[in-house]
């Protein structure tokens, strides 16, 4: 017997929301998995004393966000642009905008 | 004929009527999959490093003590310590040590920390595994650092942080405080910048007040500050993920767009004679979701599974380059999975509800005009 039109969208559709599950049950798994390097990431950041995450390294105001104040991006010289590929990406950390010593 | 049976026939014609434009249609599947696939994956890889972000910084130090002069960060001396100590509700002041690095043979920045560990291990290093890839360094191997003279100062690798804390330490070069001291040429007494420990959670913004009135010259950074500057990077409506995002939602509203305000005449034609036929407006417009829903449904599911692949199987390949900018040195890390329904609702009703509707608008205007009309164009 040929399969109905119907019948084979909805196997297909089926399968897809059965593999989505597979791996968002993966993503439960690993997220269990990856417990404990998480605390050893947190207790790393505690001995380091951190801020911040390092996911941008081309310059010191996008590595550490947290700590950089407004003018980095723009010290180079009077009028100078922010021309990090990073600084484009990476907006002011809220702080900054509400300190006194950063107006 | 009951409702379900009803449905599954007019499926049965929906899907008839895609296979009889099949390239057309598949290019559409591909197009809408491919923006689907880069929606997903920036909300999973964004929320990931959010969730992660969170979860790590927990452990940052409650307050950081900055100086500013003429608006830029400055050294800060032992006084300032001193006078911290006096506030109420504060333990632990510590002087912070580290300071970026940039090393010319490779052309990657380092950033060299002060840890209480390391001040029984002179004249070694204990260092990321970026700052090991870029050097080609290992355990046992000496690395030279051009100090403040201009002098070389080799000091020995005495381990390499493990690759899956890369997140955090890809750049670190942990260094004792004597040999920092005579790298920089900083005197006894100065540190970069002040942490400390604030005894009561609930106390945290009233202690900085005091800071900022003890200590006019200096800054005050809370944890909390340092939590929201990640949550801002992240969010939705600025940083990386609206710098990717825009391209794609851009993209996703031409191509909504050029399909809600064009029906082809061969598809006016179909809609004319099923009309004729005896197919009621209701059922055309049925018809037209089923073929909205098929496509939609399907790109949606393919784009989120791919996505999940893309982000948590191979580390957001695609994002490197954008992530990367001119770094030399750059993190490889895995992204934990932290993904919620909150999530895939929110990208299904980004992308599967705008498509179907911008379907089905179309087809209501047509299937509303007289029969014979639409046949004769």
């Amino acid at each position: 017997m040929r399969l109905r039109k119907s019948s084979a969208f909805i196997v297909f559709t089926l399968i897809n929301v059965t593999g989505l599950a597979l791996l968002f049950a993966h993503g439960a798994l690993e997220r269990q998995r990856q417990a404990p390097v998480l605390s050893e990431k947190k207790i790393m950041v505690e001995r380091f004393g951190l801020t911040d995450l390092c996911l941008f390294t081309d310059a010191r105001y996008t590595r550490n966000p947290a700590v950089a104040d407004r003018s980095t991006p723009f010290q180079d010289n009077p009028l100078s642009l922010d021309y990090f590929p990073s600084g484009s990406i990476l907006p002011p950390p809220p702080h900054l905008r509400a300190h006194e010593l950063d107006r | 004929m009951n409702w379900i049976d009803k449905q599954r026939n007019i499926v049965d014609f929906a899907l008839s009527s895609l296979l009889r434009r099949w390239r057309k249609n598949l290019a559409l599947l591909c197009v809408y999959t491919f923006v689907v696939f880069i929606v997903a994956s920036v909300v999973f890889f964004a929320e990931a490093l959010k969730r992660e972000a969170t979860l790590v910084l927990e452990g940052a130090p409650d307050v950081v003590v900055q100086r500013l002069i003429a608006g830029r960060h400055d050294l800060i001396s032992r006084g300032h310590m001193e006078k911290l100590e006096r506030i109420t509700g504060v333990s632990d002041v510590k002087g912070r040590l580290w300071a970026y690095y940039f090393e010319p043979s490779v052309g990657a920045n380092y950033t060299l920390v002060v840890t209480e560990e390391a001040a029984g291990r002179p004249g070694t290093v204990a260092i990321g595994a970026g700052v090991s890839r870029t050097l080609q360094a290992g355990q046992g191997d000496l690395i030279a650092f051009r100090g403040h003279d201009g002098a070389y100062v080799s000091l020995e690798v005495a381990r390499v942080f493990p690759s899956s804390s890369e997140l955090v330490s890809a750049d670190l070069v942990e260094i004792s405080e004597e040999d920092f001291r005579a790298l920089f040429g900083l005197p006894e007494g100065i540190y970069t910048d002040l942490t400390l420990r604030v005894r009561n959670p609930k106390e945290t913004v009233v202690v900085a007040d005091k800071i900022r009135r003890l200590l006019p010259d200096t800054r005050p950074i809370l944890r909390e500050e340092v939590l929201r500057t990640y949550e801002a990077l992240f969010d939705w409506r600025g940083g990386i993920v609206l710098a990717i995002f825009a391209g794609a939602a851009l993209a996703f509203i031409i191509f909504a767009w050029d399909k809600a305000t064009s029906l082809t005449l061969e598809e006016r034609r179909e809609i004319g004679i099923l009309k004729a036929v005896g197919w009621e407006t209701s059922e055309v417009i049925v018809m037209k979701s089923w073929e909205g829903i098929v496509i939609s449904l399907t790109a949606f599911l393919l784009g989120l599974v791919l996505a999940y692949v893309h982000v948590f199987f191979t580390s957001g390949t695609l994002f490197e380059p954008v992530l990367k900018g001119w770094a030399v040195l750059y993190p490889r890390f895995q992204p934990v999975p932290f993904i919620d329904p909150y999530q895939v609702a929110t990208l299904f009703f980004l992308t599967v509800v705008p498509y179907t509707v911008a379907t089905v608008i179309p087809s209501w205007g047509a299937a509303t005009i007289d029969p014979d009309t639409i046949m004769r164009q």
